[in-house]
Formats: structure tokens, C-alpha cells, sequence
């Protein structure tokens, strides 16, 4: 069914694209709060930081070369996830995923069409984002955009299988958005991205530790500072395991209808 | 015509439950080529989770289903190719336009698809096919579903409660579409709630309450089966009709309200031995009407309530 699947893919981008807060909230907004944080953080360092990243070893260089930018593109990958929680409720409340189950259409080519236009979406807001960054950013983005993409991608599939989980049990679309940002947002906390793993209580690192975000955020961390690929091999192995569990478990939860 | 046409859908011993719920109690039924067949019973009979069972999308914990000779849940990919499938109160992506959905319908379907602009006309929705789907009235979504169900040209069409929420006018209309289907051969299996509906449309009813069908026939021959009662109301001035009236074997009771005389009997041939009675006594009539029960009567008389209740 590969021509149902590029053909629902290419309908379901022009849907998304009619929505009224479509494009603006999921490529404007992170873009926009990217460059404007980083100008303000930007304007209050000293001079001599800004001219020359690479001796920047502030703490609020750091934070404007690494944790912001990350920080932004798991937003982007959030948002896609939390949107994908909600279209996917949305469409079973309305009847539409079984409309579309009585079709020849096979149900694994409905879901992955939703997936691969928000990962479409992903990519190219965090091009967007790459590419500003270059252009507005006080000490520049120095990341390749190949790499930061791909790097998200992996983030965000492995963040999407555990949305489809989320998608099985919330009861109804009104429900989707809330739950989905009350689950995914305490783990952008716990992901060590604002406060290093180590100085979390044993606890809740251990709690940190089960979560996708952790990984995602190590990963995305280290392509940011230009580290190389091999030396994250356990994070994007951890995102694979994640994204098989959870992918198992929703294929025996999820509902159509 | 039965015994001739083979049987395009044969349902037997068919159960289902979720939980304690019985929603299907040993269903058996067979739909024959050619025929407007209809499901008939109130919200809650099963008329749903049956027709949803025939059409692949649920599997019943009993019995066997074969609908073109096909297995409808294991074969559900190739059956889907061969009929057509109306779902109650479905929606689409709020907005997709009218032509994307026709032509993303028509695109997923292997055997030449009907023409998806003459569709459109023909259901009048062609100045409506680049209006988003939220944007469309009840009728206008429900002829569009009805497009997205003929855009393969199936042997079977299946209509779920397709006439819900629409006005008389709209209903009609869609009354209308329906008999064209079946006047190009295809097969038309349909769910109701609505007597009339069942009466003017379906060729064969299966009357349903409880997950269980209780008789399946014409709606004429249903009505003479279990209220063959008839009430033939005569408005005349002649005062000795009462009397011939009376006379009248097939009438049970005659009662007079001033000029109108109500004749009650059993079978058609009340209907006869009074127009006989009339013209053979010269009586002169102002008014005649016969009282005909429908098949909200046999609903009554089989489920001692009402449809609506």
C-alpha cells in the first residue's frame, strides 16, 4: 500500500497546513523563541565570551550554545508528539481512523503516514532552526544540520512510540493535550538537561534512567557540542530499545475506536 | 426470486458479547443478490455490531459469516476491494476537501474505480467538491459518504443508519440514490431505525431486538403475518349501512360516530366484502379509507413496545 501511503502522507501535510495554528505553532514559535532567547541571553554576556566560542567556558555560555538550543529542539520533538497524541485521539473520537479502517487501507499505513508527517515537520523546523541560529545566534550554531536532523529524528520516533501508548489510553481528545504535556514535560526536567543527572537525588535518577528523554537529551547534547557519533552509540541503542517496547505494548493497546 | 439469485451475504449462528452484554444471540440471515435488504430495530438492537461483523471490522465469538463467498475477517483486505461501507455517524479530517477524499477513496482500490467527477454530480456535490469536509450540512456529508462508498463500483453497498439527523426533504433524496444503486444491480444492505425508511426502501426487512432477529420478510407479507387486522373508516348519510355492514362476516365490529362508520375485521378480504357491500347496496359514500398497519405495528406486536421507547 505504498502509493495510500504517500498519498494520505501528502493529504495529511495539506490538512495540517490548513489548521489556523498548524504551521505557526509547531515552525514559527520554536524558531522565534530560539533566536529571541538566545539574543537576550546573548546580550548578557561579556564581550569577550561572544567573540570566541571556543574559549567560552561560562556557565551562561553554556547554556546559550548547549542547553538552549536542545532545549528548543526537544520542543520541537515534544510538540510533534503531543499534536501526534492529540490528532490520533481526535480521529478515533471522530470516527475517522475507523472510516479509514474500512478501506483497503492496511491500519499500520494510517499511523505511519501521521508519523512520518510529523517527522517531516520535525526535520524541517529544526533545519529552520539550525539555520537561524547561524544567521541571528550570538556565538553562532556550529553543528552540522545533517547531524542535529538526524539526531532529533532518532530522538523524537523513539519519543512518538511512547505517545502512541499515551494515544491508546487517554479517553477522549479533549483529555489528549493535557495528559500528554503533564506526562512529557516533568521528563524534560528529570532529563538531566537544566540539572546534571549526577546531582539528582538517587531516586530520581534512577527514575531518569527509564525515561526516553534522558537519551534523547545525552544524544542531542553531545552531536550539539560537535562530539562524535560512536561516543553516543548508548543512546541511540536505548531510543531503539524504547521505541521497540513501547511500540509492542501499543500495538496490543491501541484502540481504533 | 429468492430461490434463483444466490445469497451474496449468508450470516449463521452468529454471537457476540462484550462482558455479561449479549449483543448478538445466534443471528442468521442470508442477503440475495440484487435486493434492498434491511436491518431493522431500535438504537441498541445490534443492527450495528452485525452489519460491522459482515463487513470485517469486527469478529463475532460465534457462528460463520461469508460474504461473497468470502471469509469477511480473514479476507477483509480483498473484501474490502468488493464493497462499499457507509459507517454510522463517521467523520472525515475536518479539512479535506470534498474531491481530495473522492480522489484519495478512489486511488486505494485495485479494480477501476467509478468516475469520481460524475459520482460527485450525480449526488450534487460537484459546486461542493473544493469545500472542506466541516464546512458541508448533514446531507451534503452523508451523499459524500455515499460517493466514498460507490467510488470502487462494489457488488455490496453497506448503509448504516445512512439517513439519521437529515431532514424529510434531504431523506428522500437520499431514498432516491439508494433505489439507483439497486437498479444497477448491486446489492444493498442497510441498518434503520426508521420504519418508513424500511417500508419504501428495503425489498426484505429482518426485524432485530436484543442482539436476536425475530422474523425476516417482505415488509407486506411481515404486516399480513402479524396484524392482518384492517380498519375501513366509511363516511355516508345512508342509514341503513350500518346494518349491511354488520352483516358482513369477515367484519368483527361496526361503530358509528354520526355520518362515520368504522369498520374493523381481519385480512384483506375485509377490504373486498366491503367495497362489494358498498356496490351492491348502491350505498353512497362520501368517504372511504383503509387503515393499513405498518411495520411499526408488527414492531408493537412482536416486542410488545414501541420503536421509539
Amino acid at each position: 500500500m505504498l502509493r495510500g501511503l504517500v498519498k494520505l502522507t501528502w493529504l495529511e501535510i495539506k490538512i495540517f497546513l490548513r489548521e489556523p495554528m498548524g504551521a505557526v505553532g509547531t515552525i514559527v514559535i520554536p524558531v522565534a523563541v530560539f533566536v529571541g532567547l538566545g539574543r537576550v541571553a546573548g546580550r548578557t554576556l561579556s564581550p569577550g565570551t561572544l567573540s570566541d566560542p571556543s574559549t567560552s567556558f561560562g556557565a551562561s555560555s553554556v547554556w546559550v550554545r548547549i542547553i538552549l538550543p536542545v532545549f528548543a529542539a526537544l520542543l520541537i520533538a515534544l510538540s510533534a508528539v503531543v499534536s501526534l497524541v492529540t490528532i490520533i485521539s481526535i480521529y478515533r473520537e471522530g470516527g475517522i481512523l475507523k472510516r479509514l479502517r474500512a478501506t483497503p487501507l492496511r491500519p499500520a499505513t494510517i499511523l505511519t503516514a501521521h508519523v512520518v508527517v510529523k517527522l517531516l515537520f520535525t526535520a524541517a523546523t529544526l533545519a529552520l532552526l539550525v539555520l537561524a541560529g547561524k544567521r541571528y545566534y550570538p556565538s553562532g550554531v556550529n553543528v552540522s544540520i545533517w547531524s542535529a536532523t538526524v539526531a532529533l529524528l532518532i530522538s523524537t520516533w523513539s519519543v512518538l512510540s511512547l505517545g502512541f501508548i499515551i494515544a491508546s489510553l487517554v479517553p477522549t481528545a479533549r483529555f489528549a493535550q493535557p495528559i500528554a504535556a503533564a506526562i512529557f514535560y516533568p521528563m524534560v526536567a528529570l532529563s538531566g538537561l537544566f540539572v546534571p543527572l549526577a546531582s539528582l537525588p538517587p531516586g530520581l535518577r534512577a527514575v531518569a534512567r527509564l525515561l526516553p528523554l534522558t537519551y534523547a537529551v545525552s544524544l542531542l547534547k553531545g552531536i550539539w557540542e560537535g562530539e562524535p557519533w560512536f561516543a553516543h552509540a548508548g543512546d541511540v541503542a536505548a531510543l531503539a530499545v524504547v521505541f521497540a517496547v513501547c511500540v509492542a505494548i501499543s500495538s496490543k493497546v491501541f484502540r481504533w475506536e | 426470486m429468492t430461490a434463483i439469485r444466490p445469497p451474496v451475504v449468508q450470516v449463521s449462528g452468529c454471537r457476540k458479547t462484550y462482558g455479561s452484554l449479549v449483543a448478538l444471540d445466534e443471528v442468521s440471515f442470508d442477503v440475495v443478490d440484487g435486493e434492498i435488504f434491511g436491518l431493522i430495530g431500535p438504537n441498541g438492537a445490534g443492527k450495528t455490531t452485525t452489519m460491522e461483523c459482515v463487513e470485517g471490522l469486527r469478529r463475532p465469538d460465534r457462528g460463520t459469516i461469508a460474504v461473497l463467498g468470502m471469509d469477511p475477517f480473514r479476507d477483509v483486505y480483498a473484501l474490502q476491494q468488493r464493497i462499499g461501507v457507509q459507517l454510522q455517524q463517521a467523520q472525515l479530517q475536518k479539512r479535506i476537501t470534498v474531491w481530495e477524499a473522492v480522489d484519495f477513496w478512489a486511488s486505494l482500490y485495485r479494480r477501476p474505480a467509478s468516475d469520481g467527477r460524475r459520482l460527485l454530480d450525480q449526488l450534487g456535490l460537484a459546486e461542493k467538491r473544493n469545500a472542506w469536509f466541516m464546512t458541508l450540512s448533514g446531507g451534503q456529508k452523508q451523499r459524500l459518504f455515499i460517493a466514498l462508498a460507490l467510488i470502487n463500483d462494489p457488488d455490496v453497498v453497506f448503509l448504516d443508519e445512512l439517513t439519521t439527523g437529515l431532514d424529510p426533504q434531504a431523506r428522500r433524496a437520499i431514498w432516491d440514490l439508494v433505489r439507483d444503486i439497486r437498479s444497477r444491480g448491486k446489492t444493498v444492505f442497510l441498518t434503520t431505525h426508521l420504519m418508513e425508511e424500511a417500508e419504501r426502501l428495503c425489498d426484505r426487512v429482518a426485524i432485530m431486538e436484543h442482539g436476536r432477529i425475530i422474523d425476516i420478510d417482505t415488509p407486506d407479507r411481515l404486516v399480513a403475518r402479524h396484524c392482518p387486522e384492517r380498519t375501513i373508516v366509511v363516511t355516508t348519510e345512508d342509514a341503513g349501512a350500518e346494518q349491511r355492514f354488520r352483516e358482513l362476516p369477515q367484519a368483527q365490529s361496526v361503530t358509528r360516530h354520526g355520518a362515520r362508520l368504522t369498520i374493523e375485521g381481519r385480512g384483506d378480504d375485509l377490504v373486498a366484502a366491503v367495497i362489494d357491500c358498498v356496490s351492491a347496496n348502491r350505498i353512497r359514500v362520501s368517504d372511504f379509507r383503509t387503515l393499513m398497519p405498518n411495520l411499526e405495528d408488527v414492531f408493537l406486536r412482536l416486542t410488545g413496545h414501541s420503536i421509539r421507547d
